[in-house]
Parts: structure tokens; C-alpha cells; sequence
């Protein structure tokens, strides 16, 4: 198939990982952040191309990983209400709150649609003005754009039945507090080729000075994450640390300016609580108050109380890159995607779900 | 028995009753001229026209008997429909089994509002693909259910059919060292099927595969290879069915990634949607377990027919404590395959 096969090519990937093992003299430690990539290393078999002096460990990007229990409860308990349609993303469905999830909430009878794009759900609320459409939006910037669309358009169109639940998240802030964590681990990171095709690269710059690690942004194709690799070693054994750009066919420096200022247009930059890693000051977005009209939380008066994980779950140090899946003892055996105890075994992004899937979970049970 | 000229508008009269009414499944009048007009009429059977409480008739020899449950949404999609799915679906199974397939019945469950004219679309689309693939519609049942209750229509059919004699093919007998075959390019239908119920545009519309198997495994049987074990990879696509196999054989299987078919079309609708093919529906195609040395003989069978145009051997099977089912991909790294806990595609069959 065009524009993939040229990037799943053997001899060239074989080339690359030969690169790789002169470039790399020490062990170094690298983090791709995204839960696509992690699923392209693990599906492929990438880690096992690497020399053994380049690990990989894997990252905090997985939007449905991240959500907090209390906003998936505060989307559970919207969606079981009798006038709301709720639309998700497919992922979301099988995530476990804190009691049940929201496939189980659409068995009982609630009105729980899975959307490909949030302009789907403004759609569904044109056409339905007697229910009361709300969209979970789950994601980083990535699919923040849309989402910003969407209420845009809902706000200057007069749609009043239509609000968003938003779990919005930024990858920087979460960098920057894997990096000044205790005890961390990373030496450089395999950006997100998708979150940077809309947003750039330039708010990566001040991250890779100030922590003087390699941020080198990367795709998703074997070959993709593998050159990621190959341009991150050399950083690191040259003493560079500096913000390159490997996906640059589809990367601008600037990132995509429609979409970043539709991003702006409805979001502000708010402090956002991690599933796993905590609250993080300055690392998610929420709606401007010119847009408080299709908040869900004031719409419905969600109140979004803490609640506590399921104590078995090492979740947190999974998203950080400080545990593997098969260093929890719960990993295919208490925890499995039938019976997930945390949101990585659930999506098709998390890390826990790509060892179960690809390495064989269920040998363990 | 030639097959009857349909006409292609509904035969009952649309102007009083233009869609199913819980009348139609009440056991009076209704009932017996959906039953006379339209079933009957559709599948027009000596057995069915005695409109008795089953059919009677002889079989020699071993017989095979299954059944399966239609739910399929969208009714109609490129490639097929919900009758001629139900009909190739039980004619599959018994195919598997190694049976020539005979007799089905054919049970409906018809939501209230379903319009006639796309229940005798169906209908007659059932009765073309019985003729296809040489089966006879024998004896049914009809219910109703309140609007809301169904989907549209349910379709159960069962069926029965002969085995040759010495041909027993089924998962124990698989052995390791076999090798294993596949008719065909995988995961047309499940991609068929969603494209058409998601409104997914694609560049190209992909059909289902759908297809009736019975001649293609009688010209496989007929080349004299000993046939271990025969699956029609449906619901869960080639993993499951291979996933099965080794499970019940105690046997690992070992698949070689660049060596199965999967067209472009699917393969680019696959990486759109984040879906793997392995885990896709086909509803035309089979994988077979043959003994290595008989391999290069079933493979040209295979090849032979229409229908297996496009056969392939994909892997081998291998001794291991543990059943399981292994992919090694084009960089030589190999991943461990798994169920999916639910369907990545839900309801296609």
C-alpha cells in the first residue's frame, strides 16, 4: 500500500537499526510519548530490532489512560440521565469508572452513541433539539481542534443543546513533570508526530534546554519511530539536546495556525488532574467563558469529587515509563481487558493492552 | 428443478398491508397468506408445499447437521444481504464439516413496521442463493416481534447435509508439522459490512466475499488430499478461527504476516480505522490444515476453482505446551495473537 509500505520496509528498517547499534556506545533510556507509537513498537516488534544498549520505555500518551476516574463517572452518571444523548469516542466505553462503565449504562438503557468526529455530535443535536447532546471530549491536542470546532460552531449557531464534557490534556506540562520527577529515568523523548502536526514544535524548545534532553519528534510507521531512535542517539552521544523534527512530512515548525488558533479561540490553559500522575499545573484546557453556555459540568452540575483507584494498580508508574506491564502482579491475571482494574489494559492505545495483545497477557493467567 | 421466475415487486398486496403488522404473526389469515404468498411462493419446495409441521424426506449415509443466527445490520451491503448470508452461512458450515449440503430450514423473526417489499427482497434473494449453492429451503417458522423489539429481521437457518464417506475433517486431527491454506484475500466482508453501516466513503466501495464454499471443498476433497481440518474464518476473521483450531488441537500455529492475501482496498480501510485484518469477517473463504506433504496438491485445488483464485499457504503448525497463534511479520520480529474481548466489529454476522 502506498505511503505505508515505504515505511515498513525491511531492508530499510534493518538499515536503520544497524545505524542505531553504531551510533549507540552507552545504554540510554528513551520515552516515545505517544500510545500509538508504543502500539506500532509493540505490534512490530521494534524493541526487539534495538541493540541492547537503547530502551525504550513507554510514555503518557494514551488520552483514555489519562482521563480521571471522576470525570468518566461524571460522563456515566450525565449519560444515565433520561433526556441526554451521549456521545463518546469508541475507546471510551469499555474504560471502568468507579463502579461501571458507560457500555453497561447503554445496556440499562441510556442513549450512548460512539462518534468518529465531534462535528458527528453537533450533527446528532441539530438534528435531535429534544435531547440534550453531550460530547465527552477526551483527548490531547490532537483532537482538540475538532472538538474547538465543534462548540464554536454550536455557540454561533445557536445550538443549545448541545455541551461538552472536556478532559483536555497538553503532552509539554507532562514532560516536564516526568522529567522533574525523582528519581527519572528518560534521557530523550520520541515526540508525538500527530499532537506536533497541529501545535509545532517550537513549545518543545524551552523542555529540551532547560532539561538538556533530546526531543525528537516522530511518526508512527516502523521506520518512523526507528529513525526517532537513530536521531536521538546521536544527540545523546554527541552531548546535543535539541528539538528535531523526524515526521517532517507532515510537522511544521509553526504546526498547523487554523487549528491552533481555533484551539485558542474556545480554550484557556487550565491546572488538570492525570489519571496516574496527579494534578498538573498548566496542563489542560478548558472552555473560555465566552463558552460556558456548552459546559456539561456547569450544564449539569457535575461535581467532580476525587475518587480513589483501585489500589492494585500501578497505572501512575506505567504512564511515567517507571513500571513495564509485566512487572505488575494484577497484569493478565486480576487485570485483563475483560476485567480492566485501570484505563491502560482498556484502550487500544495503553501500554498494559499492547503487552496483553501482542506479548501474550494471557500466557500469565 | 428449474428456478422459478420471481417477479421482483412484493406478490402481497402492498396497498392494504405495505409493512408487517403483529397481525402477520398472529396465526390467522395474515399469517397464512405471508406464509402461502410470499415465503412459500419465494421458496417454491415440493416438501414445503405439503404445509406440514416439518419436512420428511431419506438421506444416506453420515449426515451433518448445523445452525446459525443472522443479525446482520445493514440488511443489504455490496456484496450480499442478509438471506444470502443466511443461506451461505449454514451451507459454509456444513461445508466445513466436509458435507454436501441438502436440506435448510429457514426461521424469521420480522419486526411490526418492517416494509414488505424489502422482506420479499430478502426473500427472493434467499431463494437465488439456495439455487446457487444447490440447497433446498424445506420447512421455516415465522414470528413477529413489537416494533422496537428487533432489528428489521432476524433470520435462523438450519441445515443438513451428507458426508463422503472417510471424511471426517475437524480440529483434533490437526497435527503438528501440518501446513495451513487460505482460499482467498481475508476480511472483504467485515469491511464491506462496516464501510455500508458507518456511511464510510471510500475511494472504492469493497465487497463482501461472500460466497457458497460446498463446491470449492468437494474439488479440494476430490484431489485425493487428506484434509485435517476445514474453518470459514467468519466472525473474528482468520485469528479466531486459527485461535480456535490451535486450542482445540493443543497446537501452536505460526502464520507468516507477508504471506496472506489481504487486497488493498481492505488493507487501506483497515489502517484507517485502526482495525487488524486478522481479526476482519470473511464470508467467502476458508482455511484448510493439510499434511506438509500433501500441501502443494490441496494448494493447487485450491487454485483452481473460482473461488479459490487467490489461495495462499500462510503458515504451518507447530508442537507447543501451550495452544496459541503467532503472527511473524515482515522485519522477522513474531507477536502473539489474541481474542479481541469483544468484537472489533459488532453485529456483522
Amino acid at each position: 500500500m502506498r505511503y505505508q509500505d515505504e515505511y515498513r520496509h525491511p531492508a530499510a528498517v534493518h538499515a536503520t537499526t544497524a545505524a542505531i547499534a553504531r551510533a549507540a556506545t552507552r545504554p540510554w533510556t528513551l520515552m516515545e510519548v505517544c500510545g500509538g507509537q508504543t502500539h506500532a513498537i509493540v505490534r512490530h516488534g521494534l524493541d526487539q530490532l534495538l541493540p541492547p544498549a537503547v530502551t525504550l520505555v513507554h510514555g503518557p500518551g494514551c488520552p483514555v489512560c489519562v482521563t480521571p476516574l471522576e470525570l468518566i463517572d461524571a460522563a456515566i452518571a450525565v449519560a444515565a440521565r433520561p433526556e441526554v444523548t451521549l456521545c463518546s469516542f469508541g475507546d471510551m466505553l469499555r474504560v471502568p469508572g468507579s463502579r461501571r462503565d458507560l457500555l453497561q449504562v447503554k445496556a440499562e438503557g441510556g442513549d450512548v452513541r460512539v462518534v468518529y468526529s465531534p462535528l458527528d455530535a453537533l450533527a446528532l443535536a441539530r438534528r435531535h433539539p429534544e435531547r440534550a447532546v453531550v460530547l465527552f471530549a477526551v483527548g490531547f491536542e490532537t483532537t482538540a481542534p475538532a472538538v474547538a470546532m465543534a462548540i464554536h460552531q454550536a455557540a454561533t449557531g445557536g445550538v443549545a443543546n448541545f455541551s461538552a464534557l472536556i478532559s483536555h490534556v497538553l503532552v509539554p506540562p507532562a514532560l516536564e513533570a516526568i522529567l522533574a520527577a525523582p528519581g527519572n529515568r528518560v534521557q530523550g523523548f520520541l515526540a508525538a508526530g500527530h499532537v506536533c502536526t497541529i501545535m509545532g514544535t517550537e513549545e518543545y524548545v524551552p523542555l529540551a534546554a532547560r532539561h538538556r534532553v533530546p526531543i525528537v519528534v516522530t511518526g508512527f510507521e516502523p521506520l518512523d519511530v526507528l529513525q526517532g531512535v537513530l536521531l536521538c542517539v546521536r544527540q545523546l552521544e554527541e552531548g546535543r539536546a535539541e528539538v528535531e523534527n523526524q515526521y517532517a512530512r507532515s510537522v511544521r515548525p509553526a504546526g498547523n495556525e487554523a487549528a491552533r488558533a481555533m484551539i485558542r479561540r474556545v480554550f484557556e490553559v487550565v491546572p488538570r488532574a492525570w489519571r496516574g500522575l496527579g494534578e498538573i499545573p498548566q496542563s489542560g484546557l478548558g472552555l473560555r467563558p465566552a463558552y460556558a453556555a456548552h459546559d456539561a459540568v456547569r450544564r449539569f452540575g457535575l461535581a467532580a469529587a476525587p475518587v480513589a483507584e483501585p489500589a492494585e494498580c500501578i497505572s501512575g508508574l506505567v504512564l511515567q515509563g517507571r513500571r513495564r506491564p509485566a512487572e505488575c502482579p494484577a497484569f493478565g491475571t486480576r487485570c485483563t481487558p475483560e476485567r480492566p482494574l485501570g484505563a491502560p489494559m482498556v484502550s487500544s492505545e495503553g501500554t498494559c493492552a499492547a503487552y496483553y495483545r501482542y506479548r501474550g497477557g494471557a500466557r500469565a493467567s | 428443478m428449474s428456478p422459478p421466475v420471481l417477479p421482483l415487486a412484493c406478490p402481497l398486496p402492498l396497498d392494504r398491508y405495505p409493512a408487517v403488522t403483529l397481525a402477520h404473526g398472529g396465526g390467522g389469515r395474515l399469517m397464512q397468506r405471508l406464509i402461502g404468498d410470499l415465503f412459500r411462493r419465494a421458496f417454491d419446495d415440493p416438501l414445503l408445499a405439503r404445509a406440514h409441521d416439518g419436512a420428511t424426506f431419506e438421506l444416506a449415509g453420515r449426515v451433518a447437521f448445523t445452525t446459525d443466527t443472522f443479525v446482520v445490520r445493514p440488511l443489504f451491503f455490496p456484496g450480499g444481504d442478509i438471506g444470502r448470508l443466511a443461506v451461505f452461512g449454514t451451507v459454509n458450515d456444513l461445508a466445513m464439516c466436509g458435507a454436501r449440503p441438502a436440506y435448510l430450514s429457514a426461521a424469521f423473526v420480522l419486526e411490526e413496521g418492517l416494509a414488505m417489499e424489502r422482506l420479499w427482497r430478502v426473500v427472493r434473494s434467499m431463494r437465488a442463493a439456495a439455487d446457487e449453492a444447490g440447497v433446498r429451503i424445506v420447512t421455516g417458522d415465522t414470528k413477529v416481534v413489537e416494533r422496537g423489539k428487533g432489528d428489521e429481521i432476524f433470520i435462523n437457518t438450519a441445515g443438513i447435509g451428507t458426508c463422503p464417506a472417510g471424511v471426517d475433517p475437524h480440529p483434533a486431527r490437526v497435527r503438528p508439522g501440518d501446513v495451513v491454506l487460505v482460499s482467498g484475500d481475508v476480511g472483504r466482508h467485515g469491511m464491506a459490512v462496516m464501510a455500508e453501516r458507518e456511511g464510510l466513503a471510500f475511494e472504492t466501495a469493497i465487497a463482501s466475499d461472500l460466497a457458497p464454499l460446498a463446491g470449492l471443498v468437494a474439488d479440494l476433497l476430490a484431489s485425493g488430499t487428506d484434509v485435517h481440518c476445514l474453518r470459514d474464518p467468519t466472525r473474528g476473521g482468520l485469528a479466531a478461527a486459527l485461535h480456535e483450531i490451535a486450542v482445540a488441537a493443543g497446537v501452536r500455529v505460526d502464520l507468516e504476516e507477508p504471506a496472506i492475501p489481504v487486497a488493498d482496498d481492505v488493507a487501506g480501510a483497515c489502517e484507517v480505522l485502526g482495525l487488524d485484518p486478522l481479526h476482519v469477517a470473511c464470508e467467502g473463504r476458508l482455511v484448510a490444515c493439510v499434511a506438509a506433504a500433501d500441501a502443494a496438491r490441496a494448494l493447487a485445488a485450491l487454485a483452481a476453482h473460482p473461488l479459490g483464485a487467490g489461495a495462499a499457504r500462510i503458515g504451518a503448525v507447530a508442537a507447543s505446551p501451550t495452544p496459541m497463534l503467532t503472527v511473524r511479520g515482515a522485519l522477522g520480529t513474531t507477536r502473539i495473537v489474541e481474542l479481541p474481548a469483544g468484537d472489533q466489529l459488532p453485529r456483522i454476522c
